[in-house]
């Protein structure tokens, strides 16, 4: 737009004026590099000084200057400190209205309410998490001895009320009158069983779950040890015992392992998986919400 | 390397030079009414209008409900996942902004912009207590009396109503907006809803009583964007100097015109100059500080109307032409050329993307989620289970029954074990009006089905009664 300057009607009267913007030109130069005169708006410095005016402000009402042994509290006394425990109040309040929704239902009740149930499924996860995953996954995958949990296979009862009896005494707690207890003796190493009886009996476990066996064992020593010393927890079949806490053998699933060589081990040192009481150490709320969890993993039984 | 003078040309800050521009009528200043109407009305009353949508949802045509993070907008309800949407619609008010800068330039600065607008409407309540441009310089001029105390006190209140009323109009989008007229009425409302009238009341009244045409000149960036759109054929609000140089009173003009002198139409009478709202010259040519608002337009065609010369010594037309007009050559217009249409193309593109997505954009969503610890068990009976935790949305404002089932597997079964199975053994689950729900589902695979360590399936949740279909890749985990 140069065609301004042939006719331009400028108020400004300086010494140079730069031909296409009929700006002003600075008076100084560098190598004939010289520079348009473009003041600022007023209003805009007056900003920044009213910024700074705001900026003191803060320091009479925010917390701000570190001194001695304290700090300038600043006059509405803001703590960030003291807004997070507001929140975690907040919090704690709501999850305490939750909870009496739990405490008063029973755990029927909670899985078939969609409200309690999804409420007892959050906090169930999270107490998982914390208390139970260590041993049994985040996921309840279980390793081998502990027991996967999202399986249809339950050593103590998979339904709700036994799940939370389990949850509650644990298993194999010593001092607890209603732990879940299940004997699987060491047969091999107290001396009730030879060595050629457990590699026997070992042999026939593995029959019953239809895995194939060493050719030659011995076949009627491997049924009559398993109907003399297993049986009367296992059942003659093998089916286990839900009361005992003994396993079915017949099944695919395997705490420790379906080798022969695992299964000569369990036989010979016996098993005795222990589990913590939670009764003492978490709250009711807790371990029904726990319960509910729990059983959803797997669906329960 | 030689460095000259002393750096004592003049003060680095300058007080604002205060514009009044003048009263003006004509075509341009009608239209400009027009859509200042249309505008204003819109953004006052649209929280008002009511949309039914069922008993479930809110009855407000427009709506951002922020603490249910949902947005409404007459039939259309947005979901937070779907603020794709909003990056659609910014793409286009961006591309349009362009195409509308091409063919004539900022017609956005000189008729939409919000800044434009309300500045408009507090110079009308300025003219009205102060009178026109002479009176309001001479009154700022004159000693303060009385009179022009009470005029400025009337102003100003006038200004801080209308600048509240914004506010006020603002926080209807986010609530129901006759609950909260009533609330804020009965000093009920929330506080928040209090502060945003105060900051909006404030930033109206600053911006368009007291910074106008500074917000334009020294803090908005589209002029500055603009000046790089901007290319030899977008018409701009020109003076065509062709025509008007050089300038010179009628008297003068005929007195050249007797000696065969050339002599422009412009008679230098600076009606241009005072209607103004950003107080400069359009003869110095196009500039930054215009925001061509086409009112000196008006002003000069009602000068040269009544001197009886042609209109159009200022009009929307090139710098190109006027320079073709002066070499005798014919001018050129081209609104349709490569630069418009590829904008145009690209506008309908996106927006037909979106009208596309909108139309068949569906009231339900699935998202399917792994169970990763562990990958499979294997049942007592041999066969294999997978978990997944299975979040459907039901955008519709009723319960709806979506049925979930699995394909990809022979044999594969889906169960979920919260949800009662229909006859047919599929698991149904209801999910109630405007909600996410998750469940967890298991699927089955039977112990002779030959599995690789995964194998794609796709989870299928169909709405019983609508019969809408949503669906969800994932694997299947094997031994
Ligand atoms: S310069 Fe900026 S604020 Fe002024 S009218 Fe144009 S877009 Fe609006
Ligand atoms: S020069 Fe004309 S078009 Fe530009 S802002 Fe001023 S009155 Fe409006």
């Amino acid at each position: 737009m140069s065609h301004d300057t042939a006719h331009g009607n400028h108020e400004l009267v300086a010494e140079k004026v730069d031909a296409p913007t009929g700006q002003t030109i600075r008076s100084h130069e560098w190598d004939g590099i010289t520079e348009l005169n473009t003041p600022l708006p007023r209003w805009w410095i007056n900003i920044l000084y009213a910024t700074i005016l705001w900026s003191i402000g803060y320091w009479v009402v925010y917390p701000s200057w570190p001194l001695v042994s304290d700090y300038a509290r600043g006059v509405v006394g803001y703590s960030s400190r003291e807004e997070v425990a507001a929140d975690l109040d907040a919090i704690k309040a709501f999850r305490a209205k939750q909870a009496s929704g739990l405490e008063k239902a029973s755990l029927e009740d909670i899985a078939k309410t969609p409200d309690l149930r999804r409420v007892a499924l959050a906090a169930g996860r999270a107490a998982f998490g914390d208390n139970c995953a260590p041993c049994h996954g985040a996921g309840g995958a279980g390793a081998p001895g502990y027991p996967n949990l999202n399986d249809d296979d339950w050593l103590w009862g998979g339904t709700l009320d036994a799940i939370h009896q389990t949850l509650t005494n644990g298993v194999r707690v010593a001092g607890n009158d209603k732990t879940r207890i299940g004997l699987m003796s060491a047969f091999g190493r107290d001396g009730v069983l030879k060595t050629d009886e457990v590699r026997a009996v070992a042999n026939h476990v593995r029959t019953l779950a239809n895995l194939d066996a060493e050719k030659n064992y011995d076949q009627a020593k491997g049924s009559k040890v398993f109907a003399d010393n297993c049986a009367s927890c296992h059942g003659p079949q093998g089916k286990g015992s839900i009361e005992f806490g003994a396993p079915n053998l017949t099944d695919g699933i395997w705490l420790y392992g379906s080798n022969l060589a695992d299964i000569i081990e369990t036989v010979t040192n016996g098993r005795q998986g222990v589990m913590p009481a939670w009764g003492g150490r978490l709250d009711p709320v807790t371990i029904k919400a726990l319960s509910v969890y729990v059983q959803s993993l797997g669906g329960g039984k | 390397m030689s460095v000259t003078g002393a750096d004592d040309d003049g003060p680095l800050y300058v007080s604002s030079k205060k514009v009044y521009p003048q009263k003006v009528t004509g075509p341009f200043r009608r239209m400009k009414w027009m859509i200042l109407i249309a505008a204003l009305g819109v953004y006052y009353l649209l929280p008002f209008l009511r949309w039914n949508r069922g008993p479930n949802l809110p009855d407000q045509a427009v709506l951002a409900d922020l603490p249910n993070r949902r947005f409404y907008f007459f039939f259309i309800e947005l979901w937070p996942q779907e603020v794709y949407y909003f990056t659609g619609l910014l793409v286009i008010a961006a591309l349009a902004l362009f195409l509308m800068n091409s063919i004539a330039g900022r017609i956005w600065c000189g008729y939409l912009c919000p800044q434009t607008v309300w500045t408009d409407l507090f110079l009308a309540v300025e003219r009205f207590f102060e009178g026109d441009r002479r009176e309001r310089i001479k009154r700022d001029e004159a000693p303060l009396n009385a009179d022009t105390i009470r005029r400025k006190v009337a102003k100003h209140a006038v200004w801080l109503l209308i600048a509240w009323w914004t506010g006020g109009a603002w926080v209807l989008y986010f609530a129901d907006a006759p609950t909260l007229v009533r609330d804020l009425a009965t000093f009920k409302a929330p506080a928040a809803a209090y502060l945003w009238i105060a900051i909006l009341t404030f930033t109206t009244y600053t911006l368009a009583g007291i910074m106008r045409e500074q917000v334009c000149i020294y803090m908005c960036p589209w002029p500055r964007i603009q000046a790089a759109l901007t290319d030899d054929d977008a018409l701009n609000v020109t003076y065509r100097y062709d025509r008007g140089e050089p300038r010179m009173s009628v008297k003068e003009a005929a007195r050249a015109k007797a000696v065969s002198q050339s002599a422009g139409d412009c008679v230098d009478c600076h009606q241009c100059v005072a209607v103004c709202p950003t107080g400069i010259d359009i003869r110095d040519g196009a500039q930054l500080s215009c925001i061509q608002c086409s009112l000196c337009i008006d002003a000069c065609d009602n000068v040269m109307t009544k001197i009886g010369r042609p209109k159009g010594l200022i009009a929307y037309d090139t710098d190109g032409n006027v320079k073709r007009r002066i070499a005798g050559e014919a001018p050129v217009y081209r609104p349709i050329r490569a630069r418009t249409l590829i904008y145009a193309a690209i506008i309908s593109i996106v927006g037909g993307a979106m009208l596309y997505q909108l139309a068949t954009r569906s009231t339900a969503a699935i998202s399917v989620l792994h169970e990763r610890n562990p990958l499979f068990v294997r049942l007592t009976d041999g066969s294999v289970r997978n978990a997944y935790t299975i979040r459907i949305s039901n955008k519709r404002p009723e319960n709806r029954p979506f049925a979930i089932t699995v394909q990809g597997v022979p044999g594969a079964v889906l169960t979920v074990p919260e949800a009662a199975p229909t006859a047919d053994y599929r698991a149904v689950v209801t999910i109630p009006p405007d909600t996410t729900r998750e469940v967890r589902a298991f699927v089955t695979v039977p112990k002779d089905v030959p599995l690789q360590k995964s194998q794609d399936i796709l989870i299928t949740a169909s709405d019983l009664f609508a019969g809408e279909v949503v669906n969800a890749r994932d694997h299947f985990m094997g031994p």
